[in-house]
């Protein structure tokens, strides 16, 4: 196999896994999954805490 | 008994070191800068010439300024992001102590002349061996912590962090393979060509994965708490992610255009090179529609400030990058002030501006108050940062652009038109420039320490953080 058709075969699977990534990111079925995920920095309560080692 | 407060301890010392370090690394790219317009500025001193100090402020400013950072947040972000304590916090200690040696023995050796002569890989291998097993011990501490994470889902920032502390414990090892002759001098395992690639690939993956997919996770944390609402697209940012980390990988090759590389790995570093633009402006998009709706924010917020201009001078940067990836713009601005502007660009808006924006947030949560010291501070920081990015890069792109021309310049008869001599007296005035754009962002990093001090002083250590006990699912 020469050099040219193994870029050819490499380029067509990149694009497929990138398509894949896409897919998988955008998907329904995910949608609520990542919504979830996206708020996980605000499941805390992140006020100071009122008592610490020293004044 | 399960833990039920965050560890705070080792995040604090990181934090507070970023300041040492941003200030001590800043400083002495200011003297640099200064040699650069009075060559005899430190009296012919060899400790504190211009080759042995500018490793000096590279390796300052990006392993212990940024790399302190990347700790502390990182550390922060996983406990909070997974509600669980850190796992292993006496290995989490040792990486405290271990990373704040390989600075200070960087700081000995470079000014003595130990080197390797690696761009950004300068220290020598028993340093080397260092940093390798404080790495290891970070990747224990930080992976061992979202495994007995309480959530369900891993944040997307820690997807980045996991990407950065991965993908430097490669290149490090790699790059750093060398043959030691003495305690003090090694030779690199590869030559030629070979070492050159390898070099920078190495060296353009210290970009991506240090400077940027680190501090990418920072953004995606830290812009959603500051503005109060989460990220624009969590879908899009893991696209971002996914991609970004894929291309970046190949990019390194334009560091070595029309050299002797082979011409088909040049061409692959440069169209790789462009293809990065399309998520790094994904990601830059993001967080900034992340503000949409609370725009307003900006106005009274500097901390907000901060972040927003770090990601206006992300996508500046990733712009030009590509750009000066291309072959026939690579061949005027290469080597020149141009790429010494295009890094600080970078460096200064938006790695340093996106750190120091986190740090206000983090650092008053870290001593148990509501807010910094002074806000106005803040504010003053803010436009002396700005205005001195905006110098520097803005006199670097000229002094860049007509170095260039003046270089290849040629008479009719094939010799050159300008000498050596000449082009350095051009730079001058493009030189005074820079030195006060850097003082001015310099002269930042001082208020920002008053006001961190003030801040601790009034404050007090928090270790009591607590985890919140309903899990959600």
């Amino acid at each position: 196999m020469d050099s040219g058709t193994l870029s050819g075969i490499v380029t067509v699977i990149f694009i497929v896994v990138f398509i894949g990534i896409v897919w998988w990111a955008f998907s329904k079925r995910n949608k609520q999954r990542f919504e979830d995920a996206g708020k996980l920095p605000f499941d805390e309560d992140d006020a100071p805490a009122q008592k610490g080692d020293k004044k | 008994m399960e833990a039920t407060t965050y560890n705070y301890k080792v995040v604090r010392q990181f934090a507070i070191m970023t300041v040492v370090w941003g200030i001590v690394g800043m400083l002495v790219g200011v003297i640099l800068a200064a040699q650069l317009i009075w060559p005899d500025l430190t009296f012919g001193i060899e400790w504190l010439s211009y080759g042995r100090l500018r490793p000096l402020h590279t390796n300052a400013v990006i392993f212990a300024f940024g790399g302190s950072a990347m700790f502390a947040v990182s550390y922060y972000i996983v406990q909070r992001t997974c509600q669980v304590r850190l796992w292993a916090e006496k290995l989490a200690a040792f990486t405290f102590w271990g990373w704040t040696l390989v600075i200070v023995l960087a700081a000995i050796t470079l000014p003595l002349g130990m080197t390797t002569s690696k761009e950004y890989a300068e220290l020598e291998w028993p340093i080397d061996i260092l940093i390798t097993v404080v790495w290891v011990a970070y990747a224990l501490v930080f992976f061992g912590t979202i495994v007995k994470r309480k959530t369900k889902h891993i944040y997307v920032s820690n997807w980045f962090f996991g990407a950065y502390i991965l993908v430097i414990a490669i290149l490090h090892i790699v790059n750093s393979a060398e043959l030691p002759v003495t305690m003090t001098k090694s030779y690199s395992a590869y030559a030629g060509v070979q070492d050159a690639m390898i070099q920078w690939w190495y060296g353009h993956n210290a970009v991506g994965f240090f400077l940027t997919t680190a501090f990418l996770g920072m953004m995606y944390y830290f812009i959603p708490k500051q503005a109060g609402r989460p990220i624009y697209s969590y879908r899009l940012s893991i696209v971002h992610f996914w991609s970004l980390n894929f291309i970046y990988m190949w990019a390194g090759p334009h560091h070595l255009q029309y050299t002797a590389l082979p011409d088909w790995a040049q061409s692959l570093g440069m169209v790789f090179s462009l293809m990065l633009l399309a998520p790094s402006w994904g990601g830059m998009m993001n967080g900034i529609m992340t503000l949409s709706g609370a725009w307003h924010k900006l106005r009274t917020d500097p901390i907000l400030k901060f972040m927003v201009t770090a990601l206006s001078f992300y996508g500046m940067s990733t712009f030009e990058g590509p750009m000066m990836s291309i072959k026939t713009v690579n061949a005027l601005s290469h080597y020149t002030e141009w790429t010494v502007g295009h890094v600080h660009s970078g460096a200064l808006g938006w790695v340093a501006m996106i750190t120091i924006g986190s740090m206000y947030y983090l650092i008053p949560r870290l001593f148990g108050r509501e807010s910094m010291f002074s806000t106005r501070l803040i504010e003053w920081h803010f436009w002396l940062s700005t205005i001195g990015v905006v110098l520097y890069i803005a006199s670097m792109w000229i002094a860049g652009v007509a170095q260039g021309l003046m270089w290849r310049a040629a008479n009719a008869d094939g010799t050159l038109t300008y000498s050596f001599a000449q082009v350095l007296n051009t730079m001058y005035p493009f030189y005074g420039i820079r030195l006060l754009g850097g003082a001015m962002f310099f002269s930042g990093m001082l208020i920002m320490a008053y006001n961190v001090w003030q801040t601790t002083r009034q404050g007090r250590v928090v270790n009591d953080a607590a985890i919140p006990q309903a899990v959600h699912a």
